[in-house]
């Protein structure tokens, strides 16, 4: 009785034949490599374990062409890991089932142990990683700290090429879009507020509304949001991966201090960039809300423009403006703790990365609140 | 019997630079090639164009008789499941443990149970000389002999015919590197490989290769037996060979 795995091409070939005196002789031949059995595994695999389970098989591999590593592990399989009692194979197959069975000699590595109250421990180990990573926080934090006083003692040694150079691009590449998003957002309050308040005949309150909202609240946020999505995450990855490259290790030898050159020049950067990207966002808005106002309430632009000191004191716009230097220092701190945290692997860097964002945006919000409980009397007309 | 490896007429051009001009090389099976040259001469450009990583300008390069491009998916697929590639880093899946890299391409497969898969990853760790335990680390772990060999165990899971090493022992101490060509040349011989390997360590080159071809002037200058090639009068070939440590890594090879 013959039979192929692989009729078709007959690469693979069993040959069950009745030996006298009791018992079957299988004979092997063929391609027994992976290309070939990788397709048919499943019946080849049954097959061969039901010859290998009938007492007193032969087994004849002399006339199998190639042999691989894959191949001689199916056999071993349907063995049972060892060698059957009747077996004729030449050397070379031999050396490749020793080399098998050596590997199952070597003793399995130790399971490792499994903790009773296992998610207890990682309850606790998750809770000492975040008081971990707040006193590294804090650790960066004085350590920029110092920095700044080394720098009053030294004022040559600030980093201005950094500065500016961080400045342009988490700055005045994001006018683009700051001022987009910004104008989009005042188009989109105004027209729903007009919706409300053209049924109470109350068209010019549009700008105490608006005026109110975007320069206190919305202007500063919105910016926020936008610049830790894309200054904080592109911080991120660029210290993430100078730390895989060993850049930082790099400059440490040579003397130069990564706070000093690499961290301070994005806080401080985001710090200056913050404000300004929030009065011109603000701006943006405002001009979107008055457009929309002209075009849905018929407020003028002149009226907007008169009503506008009026409904809204000048202390608005400074706590949009302390608000906007406080979150981009926050983003750029956050920004730059994830990124030293990144260890030498893909995983970590994207990891690291969108912790970056989503810490930075959530801490943005919170302190968004407490700056509102402690402003809450300032600036209300 | 067809070659492993044929290259006619390859010419690669990047902008206005000719890198490669007419080559034709053939390796036969079983043989050990080692691909020599200047930096910048093209070695690993012609290996990345062996692996179709990179498109030749012009000319053709054929695996096992077989064209690289065209012919479906499923084909194209088929051919590159023949051979297994050791890059310069090792490039093993940071994200993935030393298992779960060899693992892998087992498991593109979509054939093989879980269990089959593990007595074969420990197999090949077996085969590179690597122990049980190292299985759970993570590349970020390894030191830089293990990352090769680790690499190599994952280039040999689909049990390649043809083997490529970009720079084997770059980077390697000369004791790791002695150790890791001996692992090359015994894996070799016991698995039948066929080797091409782009290197510029005389040592790994004496100790390993069955012919050696030269690339210089945008071109093959000689393609030969060691000993052949070393005669040969080019500029390139008596600088590299018959400098001080040349001579003294071909005589540790017994070749003078």
């Amino acid at each position: 009785m013959t039979a192929g795995a692989h009729a078709a091409d007959g690469e693979l070939l069993i040959d069950v034949s009745a030996r006298e005196g009791g018992g079957s002789s299988v004979v092997l031949s063929g391609r027994w490599v992976l290309a070939g059995i990788a397709a048919g595994l499943d019946g080849l695999e049954q097959r061969l374990a039901a010859l290998a389970a009938a007492a007193d098989t032969a087994w004849d591999c002399m006339p199998i062409t190639a042999l691989d590593s894959a191949g001689a592990m199916l056999l071993w399989r349907a063995w049972g890991r060892r060698l059957p009692g009747r077996l004729t194979a030449p050397a070379e197959q031999l050396r490749i089932f020793e080399r098998i069975a050596a590997v199952d000699r070597q003793a399995p590595p130790a399971p490792r142990p499994r903790l009773a109250f296992a998610g207890l421990a990682e309850l606790g180990e998750s809770a000492i990683g975040f008081g971990r990573q707040l006193i590294d926080f804090v650790a960066l934090s004085g350590q920029l700290l110092l920095d700044v006083l080394h720098l009053l003692r030294h004022p040559g040694e600030l980093p201005g090429r950094e500065i500016s150079a961080n400045l342009y691009k988490g700055g005045v590449k994001a006018m683009p879009v700051t001022a987009l998003v910004g104008f989009l957002i005042g188009v989109v309050i105004s027209y729903l507020s007009s919706l409300q308040l053209r049924q109470f005949g109350a068209d010019v309150y549009i700008v105490d509304l608006l005026g109110m909202s975007v320069i206190r609240e919305l202007g500063p946020v919105m910016v926020a949001v936008l610049v830790a999505g894309r200054s904080g995450s592109a911080m991120t990855a660029q210290l993430g991966v100078m730390r895989v490259t060993e850049e930082i290790d790099a400059l440490a030898t040579m003397g130069v201090s990564r706070s000093l050159r690499l961290l301070l020049p994005k806080v401080t950067a985001l710090g200056m960039a913050m404000p300004l990207l929030v009065l011109w966002a603000t701006a943006a808005a405002l001009i979107g809300g008055m457009v929309a106002a002209q075009v849905e309430l018929d407020v003028s632009y002149r009226l907007f423009i008169d009503q506008l000191p009026k409904a809204v004191p000048v202390a608005n716009l400074g706590i949009g403006l302390v608000k906007g230097l406080v979150f981009g220092v926050f983003i750029a701190l956050i920004a730059c703790h994830f990124g030293l945290r990144v260890q030498p692997n893909t995983e970590s860097l994207s990891a690291n990365t969108t912790a970056s964002v989503v810490t930075a945006i959530t801490v943005v919000i919170l302190l968004d609140a407490l700056i509102a409980i402690v402003t809450r009397d300032i600036g209300i007309p | 019997m067809v070659a492993v490896v044929g290259i006619r007429g390859l010419s690669t051009r990047f902008g206005d630079v000719w890198v490669h001009r007419d080559i034709d090389l053939e390796v036969g099976r079983g043989e050990v090639v080692s691909l020599v040259g200047g930096s910048g001469s093209g070695k690993t450009t012609l290996l990345r164009q062996i692996i179709g990583l990179l498109m030749p300008t012009a000319g053709e390069i054929r695996l096992f008789g077989q064209p690289l491009f065209g012919g479906g998916v499923d084909r194209e697929r088929a051919l590159r499941r023949r051979f297994g590639v050791l890059f310069q880093q090792g490039a093993l899946f940071s994200a993935f443990s030393v298992y779960d890299n060899i693992a892998f391409p087992l498991r593109e497969l979509k054939e093989l149970d879980e269990a089959a898969i593990r007595d074969l990853v420990m197999l090949k760790l077996d085969q590179v000389e690597l122990l049980a335990e190292h299985a759970d680390l993570m590349p970020a772990e390894l030191s830089g002999g293990m990352v090769k060999r680790v690499a190599l165990a994952r280039a040999l899971a689909l049990e390649p015919e043809l083997l490529l090493l970009d720079e084997p022992t770059a980077g390697l101490d000369p004791e790791r590197s002695d150790a890791f060509v001996r692992l090359i040349r015994q894996l070799g011989s016991e698995l039948a490989l066929t080797v091409v390997l782009v290197t510029h360590d005389i040592d790994t080159l004496a100790a390993l290769s069955s012919r050696v071809a030269i690339l210089a002037e945008q071109r093959i200058v000689g393609y030969g037996p060691l000993a052949e090639v070393m005669a040969i009068e080019h500029p390139f070939v008596q600088g590299f060979f018959h400098s001080e440590r040349g001579a003294r890594a071909l005589r540790d090879a017994g070749l003078r």
